[in-house]
Formats: C-alpha cells, sequence, structure tokens
C-alpha cells in the first residue's frame, strides 16, 4: 500500500514539508523574542551579567547530540537496527543531560543573585530565563519523540517504514541545535 | 475503482491509521479526519461564536441607544452583570472585549478560514485530503477547547477579562486592576494561547497540501484563487501567530511570576506602587500588533479570494487580470507585516519612524485598488447571475472599497491622532474588516452549500437576508464616522453625561435599533441554514453553478477521499468562461487543436 501512488509529483514528502512550515513558525517566535531583548536592553534598568559557564558544556553536548542522531539516520537507512536504537538512544540521554544542564545553569544564576523572576528580578535574567526555557521546552519535544520513535521501532516486525520517523527527528534535532547555537551566540554577544 | 480503493490510494503515504474504514458516528462527526467535516465542524462553530457575539454587541448597543432605560427582562437573563435593568459598566467592558476576541479570532479566522481553507483546499487542488488528516484534526479540537475555555471565563464569579480585544498591560497583567482582569484574564490567555496552536496546526496543513498535493497538470498558476488567497492566508498565520504567542508568554510571566517585561513602577489605585521596575507597556503593543495586523488581512484575504471566484463564475467571464490578482495578494501580504505600528502613532513613536509606516500603509491602496479594478472589471458586460452568492460577493466590494478609503485617512498619522480611538475607527474597520469578510463568509456559504450538504439554501430568504444585512451594514456604521469626526471617542459606556455628544443621543438610538434588526435578520439566515440541511431542495446535478473548479467533478455527496475512482487531471486554469463560444469549459476538460490563448 505505501507504494501505491503518490498523486502528485512529490519532490518532498508532506511530512517533511509540514516539518519544515512548522520550523519557520518556531522561528518566528524566536525571532519575536529576540527582538523584544533588543528593544528591552537599549532601555533603562538593565542588569549586565555573565551566562553561567554550564551553557558552554551544554552547548558541545547538544553538538554531540546532532552527530548522534544522523548516525542513526544512517543506520536506519542501512537497515542496522540495533545499533540504530542504540544512537537514537545515546541521543535522547544526550538530550537529557542538555536539559540538567540549563536546569544547573538557572541555577547558578540564581545563586549568584541574578533573580529571574519575583520581585527582585531584572529584564535581563527574565528574557534568558523566557529564551532558554522555550527552547528547553521544544528540546524535551524533541527528546520525547525520540523516546516514541525508539519504542515503535523496537515493537515493529519489519524494518520498513523506519527510515521517515527518524528523518524527521532528525531535522527537528538538528533545527533545535541551531537555534541553540543561534540563541548562545545571541545572548551572549550580539544582545 | 470502489470507494475503499480509493482511499487506499490516496492515503498510500500515510499508512497507519486509515485501516479503519467503517466509520462508527463517533468517526464520522465528532473525531473525524475528513476534511469536509472538519470544515462543517468549524463552520457550525464559528455559528454559534458569530451568534453570541452578535448578541453581545446587541446587549452594548442597547446600553448606548438607551442609556437611561431599564430593562428588567435584562436582569432576569444577566444577573448581577444588569442591576436594575441596565447593563453594569463593568457588564459593558466585558461584552465589548469578548465581542471583539470572539468575532476576530473565533468567528472570522477559525469560522472564516478555518471552515473554506479546510473544505476547499483539498477540492481544489484535486487532493483526497489534507497532508495530515490527523493534525487537521487536532486543529479543530484545539479550537473547540479553546472556545470552551472562553465560553467559561463568562461565568466566572469576577467576569470575562474586560480589558479590550488587544489585551493591553498593564489591565492584562495586573491582576488588580479590573475584576475581569483575575480568573477572566487568565481563562482568556488559556484560550488565545490553545487558539494560536490550532491555527498553526491547521496553516501548516494548507501550506503544505496546496504545495504538495496538487493533482496531475494542476500548476500554481493554475490554481483558483480561492486557493492562493487561502495560501497567503496560511503564510501570514504560520508566521505572526507564533510572535503573538511569544508576547502573551511574556505576559504570563508578567502576571504570574513577578517579572517586569511589560511592568514598571507605576500607581495602581487601591494597590499603590508597584515594586516592578524597568517594564515597557509599549513593548506588548508591538508584539500584539505584528500578529494584529496580520491578522486583519488573516480575515480578509479568504473573503477576497471566494469573492474572486464568485464572481468569474456568476458574471460567467475569466476573472480579470490573474496575474495582477496574484501580485497583489502577495503584496497585500508582504505589506501587512510592514505596517503594525500605525495602530501605535500615538505611543510616542519616533515621529520620522511614524512616516515610515505612513508611507508603507499608504502603499497598501495600491494593490487594494487594483483588486477593486479587477472585480468590476469582471462584472463589466458580464452575463451577471444575481444569486445570494453573487450578491454578497459584490456587496463585499462596496464595503471593501467604503472601508478601504477611511483607511487611508487612518493610515496618515496626522490624521490619526485625532482620530485614534474614536468611533470613525470602529466605523472603518468594522466596514473593511468586520462586515465585509462576514460578505465573503456569506457568499462563501451560499455558493458551496449545495457541496457541503447536497441541497440549496433558500434563495428568496438568502436575497431577504442580503438586502437588510447590506443596507443595516451601511446605516450603522455610516453614521459612526461622523461621530468620530465629532471626537466621539469609542469603548465609553454612557455619553449622555457629556453636553458636546448629547446630540448623538437619536442618533445612537437609530443606531442601537438597526443593529437589532440586523441581528434578527441573521437569525433568518441560521434557519435557512439548518433548515436547507435536512429540507433544502436537492441537488440533481454535479455542477449546478456551472462552474470551471474541479470540486464539482465530485460526487454530489462525496465520501471521504473525495473522488471514487481516480482524481482527475487538469488541463487549463478555472477561468475559461465564455470562450470560443463555449459558456464554461472546466479545468478537466482537455485543449482542442484550435483553442485560442489557453493557460
Amino acid at each position: 500500500m505505501a507504494t501505491t501512488i503518490i498523486e502528485s509529483k512529490n519532490k518532498i514528502h508532506p511530512y517533511k514539508m509540514l516539518l519544515w512550515v512548522g520550523l519557520g513558525s518556531i522561528v518566528m517566535m524566536f525571532a519575536g523574542l529576540t527582538s523584544a531583548y533588543i528593544v528591552k536592553k537599549s532601555q533603562a534598568n538593565w542588569l549586565e551579567f555573565e551566562l553561567p559557564k554550564l551553557f558552554y558544556i551544554s552547548t558541545l553536548v547538544i553538538l554531540i547530540s546532532s552527530f548522534t542522531i544522523q548516525m542513526a539516520v544512517k543506520k536506519a537507512k542501512a537497515g542496522e537496527l540495533a545499533q540504530y536504537r542504540g544512537f537514537l538512544s545515546v541521543t535522547a540521554i544526550l538530550g537529557l543531560a542538555f536539559v540538567i544542564l540549563q536546569v544547573r545553569g538557572f541555577q547558578a544564576l540564581e545563586a549568584s543573585n541574578v533573580a529571574l523572576t519575583g520581585a527582585r528580578s531584572n529584564s535581563a535574567g527574565s528574557f534568558l530565563l523566557v529564551i532558554t526555557g522555550l527552547h528547553l521546552l521544544h528540546l524535551v519535544g524533541g527528546v520525547i519523540a525520540l523516546v516514541v520513535i525508539s519504542l515503535r521501532s523496537a515493537a515493529a516486525k519489519s524494518s520498513s517504514n523506519q527510515v521517515l520517523p527518524v528523518e524527521l527527528a532528525a531535522t527537528y534535532w538538528h533545527f533545535v541545535d541551531l537555534l541553540w547555537i543561534y540563541l548562545f551566540v545571541f545572548l551572549n554577544w550580539v544582545g | 475503482m470502489s470507494h475503499e480503493a480509493a482511499l487506499h490510494e490516496g492515503h498510500g503515504h500515510d499508512d497507519h491509521g486509515h485501516h479503519e474504514h467503517h466509520d462508527t458516528f463517533l468517526t464520522k462527526y465528532v473525531f473525524s479526519q475528513d476534511h469536509k467535516m472538519i470544515a462543517k465542524q468549524f463552520l457550525i462553530t464559528g455559528m454559534v461564536w458569530a451568534v453570541l457575539g452578535g448578541l453581545m454587541s446587541v446587549l452594548f448597543r442597547l446600553q448606548l441607544g438607551y442609556p437611561d432605560a431599564s430593562f428588567p427582562w435584562l436582569e432576569s437573563i444577566l444577573g448581577k452583570w444588569a442591576k436594575g435593568g441596565q447593563i453594569t459598566p463593568e457588564a459593558y467592558y466585558a461584552l465589548v472585549t469578548t465581542h471583539g476576541t470572539v468575532l476576530v479570532f473565533f468567528v472570522l479566522t477559525a469560522g472564516l478560514s478555518g471552515t473554506f481553507a479546510n473544505f476547499l483546499i483539498p477540492l481544489q487542488v484535486g487532493a483526497r485530503d489534507m497532508a495530515s488528516p490527523f493534525l487537521n484534526m487536532l486543529s479543530y479540537w484545539f479550537f473547540f477547547i479553546a472556545s470552551i475555555i472562553m465560553l467559561s471565563s463568562l461565568f466566572v464569579e469576577t467576569g470575562p477579562f474586560s480589558g479590550g480585544w488587544t489585551a493591553y498591560p498593564p489591565l492584562s497583567a495586573l491582576h488588580d486592576a479590573s475584576p475581569g482582569s483575575k480568573t477572566g484574564m487568565d481563562l482568556w490567555i488559556i484560550a488565545m494561547a490553545l487558539f494560536v496552536v490550532s491555527s498553526l496546526l491547521g496553516g501548516l496543513n494548507y501550506i503544505t497540501t496546496i504545495l504538495n498535493m496538487r493533482t496531475k497538470g494542476m500548476s500554481m498558476t493554475r490554481l483558483p484563487l480561492t486557493i492562493w488567497a487561502l495560501f497567503f492566508t496560511a503564510v501570514l498565520g504560520v508566521l505572526s501567530f507564533p510572535v503573538l504567542l511569544s508576547g502573551m508568554i511574556l505576559l504570563i510571566f508578567d502576571r504570574n511570576f513577578g517579572t517586569s517585561f511589560y511592568l514598571s513602577d507605576i500607581y495602581v489605585n487601591g494597590v499603590g506602587a508597584l515594586s516592578n521596575e524597568g517594564g515597557s507597556a509599549i513593548l506588548f503593543q508591538h508584539l500584539f500588533w505584528f500578529l494584529g495586523h496580520p491578522e486583519v488581512y488573516i480575515i480578509l484575504l479568504p473573503a477576497m479570494g471566494m469573492v474572486s471566484e464568485i464572481m468569474s463564475v456568476n458574471s460567467r467571464k475569466p476573472i480579470f487580470g490573474y496575474m495582477a490578482m496574484l501580485g497583489s495578494l502577495f503584496a497585500i501580504a508582504i505589506l501587512a507585516f510592514l505596517v503594525w505600528a500605525h495602530h501605535m502613532f500615538v505611543t510616542g513613536l519616533n515621529p520620522l519612524l511614524g512616516s515610515v509606516f505612513v508611507l508603507l500603509t499608504l502603499l497598501i491602496a495600491v494593490p487594494s485598488a487594483i483588486k477593486v479594478f479587477n472585480w468590476l472589471t469582471t462584472l463589466w458586460r458580464g452575463n451577471i447571475r444575481f444569486t445570494p452568492a453573487m450578491l454578497f460577493a459584490i456587496g463585499f466590494v462596496s464595503l471593501f472599497i467604503s472601508g478601504g478609503l477611511t483607511g487611508i485617512w487612518l493610515g496618515n498619522a496626522a490624521l490619526d491622532i485625532y482620530l485614534h480611538d474614536s468611533y470613525f475607527v470602529v466605523a472603518h474597520f468594522h466596514i473593511v474588516m468586520g462586515v465585509a469578510s462576514m460578505f465573503g463568509m456569506f457568499a462563501g456559504v451560499y455558493h458551496w452549500f449545495p457541496k457541503m450538504y447536497g441541497r440549496y439554501l433558500n434563495n428568496s430568504l438568502g436575497y431577504i437576508h442580503f438586502w437588510i444585512t447590506m443596507a443595516g451594514a451601511y446605516l450603522i456604521f455610516w453614521p459612526m464616522h461622523y461621530q468620530g469626526l465629532a471626537g466621539m471617542p469609542r469603548r465609553y459606556f454612557d455619553f449622555s453625561i457629556w453636553e458636546s455628544f448629547k446630540q448623538f443621543a437619536e442618533l445612537n438610538r437609530f443606531i442601537s435599533t438597526i443593529a437589532m434588526i440586523v441581528f434578527a435578520t441573521q437569525i433568518l439566515f441560521l434557519i435557512n441554514f439548518f433548515y436547507s440541511i435536512f429540507k433544502g431542495r436537492k441537488v440533481t446535478v454535479l455542477n449546478p453553478w456551472e462552474s470551471n473548479t474541479l470540486e464539482w467533478t465530485t460526487p454530489i455527496r462525496p465520501g471521504h477521499g473525495n473522488w471514487p475512482g481516480e482524481i482527475p487531471e487538469v488541463h487549463r486554469w478555472p477561468y475559461d468562461y465564455g470562450k470560443d463560444g463555449h459558456d464554461f469549459i472546466p479545468q478537466t476538460t482537455p485543449v482542442g487543436e484550435d483553442e485560442t490563448g489557453t493557460h
């Protein structure tokens, strides 16, 4: 059934296009937030502080995870399912490590008297929390997707139909990675 | 080929979730993944909201028209909202706010593009369904949950949000700013966030389906203008709604986590000075209007597309200037993102920056004028059929011209500073965006009802509906221009205490009376609609309007999958009317050997 006609001369699978359009929409959300950040920074009451050192480690972690998910795609295409699931799991674990590092980073900031919320907070810290927090939520969504794909793959009887899900997940994962690089550069040097 | 087989073929690329073809009541009418059923769900939910939103306007018009009168029956319906038979100021602001929110988002966004993008895109591009029927179903259910939450905010003790549909802080950011700023605002934000998710899921599907699922021969320049308009609408939504969402997330933080994005150390009566520092309420306005202005076109473009299609079909003439229509849609979509600050001329915007926004705003007149010219030249010497759909389409053009002209006034910063927040603005946007888009929606319903339900709407009721609504729209909103020029501010509860506005008491009563008559007429439309679903005259021919587009090649009551056999191939554009001695040539007809100029 999967081989029957796809009605139009598809150059790209509809689900992939859905994902790309969706990524465009996520870009706009962060474009809105970082624009607001620039506007706000030029106004009074802006607190200057350094990003937590942990964010450098988390950047490294997410970069590595992009590599592992790409390996997962490669293995899925080659039909080496055990290795494919292995790389998926490693990616998901790296994703979780990123989450922990980010949360620790927020805690380190609070500990160094940069209030992110509450009466003592400054927009600079609050913006950092909202922007990186929203990025983190998108990454958690990616981890959930990876877990679902892993479970489905383990339950599946045949090796067919395993490539598209991981390709979609990989595109999304690279996007979340790139988005973090952008935000990291932006928060560190541009904003 | 059987219907079942066709279904299998159509969903060849997503082979999970479609094995079950014996629809139960639940999968057919409730959790349906058929784009046509989802369209009807959007339409009927939108209609429920239109009635509620319309009723709210009747209630606050009652207050504006009869500020001193007491209506005991109001108290029996609204309870404490109408103590002593008079609407309270709090209730008035709640009604105005909810009316605006509901009409803009739930009726004219979800109800309009939710309905017609769902219904027309697969049918007119030649696809079995949307790219992802499942996401499409989710899109409706997010809208439904948003609706329930918004509706429930009407019943909380402190009332729904009452700070205007734009939800500017500090009214929206401070719990203690007004009764509606408490639970009402929380529910408003949740409902709107879910609504944004709904329109994003919808928009992703619309864009992908149009780009990716067209039938053989359906090149982009053979798409009906409805599809092009719905495409640009979806692009606008997908790019601008996330920005509103980001603005609302910051708002949630200010409300609940003590941050200072929008709040600063202002003094609030009864609360004292706030402990917030350095926030800027203007920031919210930027984020809001970056969606807010494209939103105007999200509302208007689908109506424009349907009007183009309906005018061509009922003039028995090709649409005049197809490529110009396309180009102007494109230009409007681009400009939509570059004019948001014209809503903010009185915020202390840098005058130089302001004049840039004036220029860009006035530029919108160019593509708008192209569209109007092309609609009129499509009518010119046409063999016009005055169906109710056609009348509403022509009515749309009339309203678009009238409301568009006052847009040129308001786009000028110098004039806007005087007219801002006056009834002139109310008149302008109701005519050009509100009523005009509503007319587009009516035109679409009258035109595509036979395809939706296999029956016709009653024509006589349609004519009555059109003429009263058309006359009523102008009688309601035309006088408001004069009130606005005289300085009458919008959103006020009672004008009778001002000497300068007392002269408008009778005019206000007149407007309110007409508003009630027009509202009653819409009930007539509802009766027509629901009666005709079950008892209307049956459609007996495949193509009742003798139209060229693909939806009329499906069976009278198409099942899930739309075409029982193969999807037809397309050989020409959809506007071959009155060509080479033929009244109309459907898109599926191959090009003849001696045919002149083909698209």
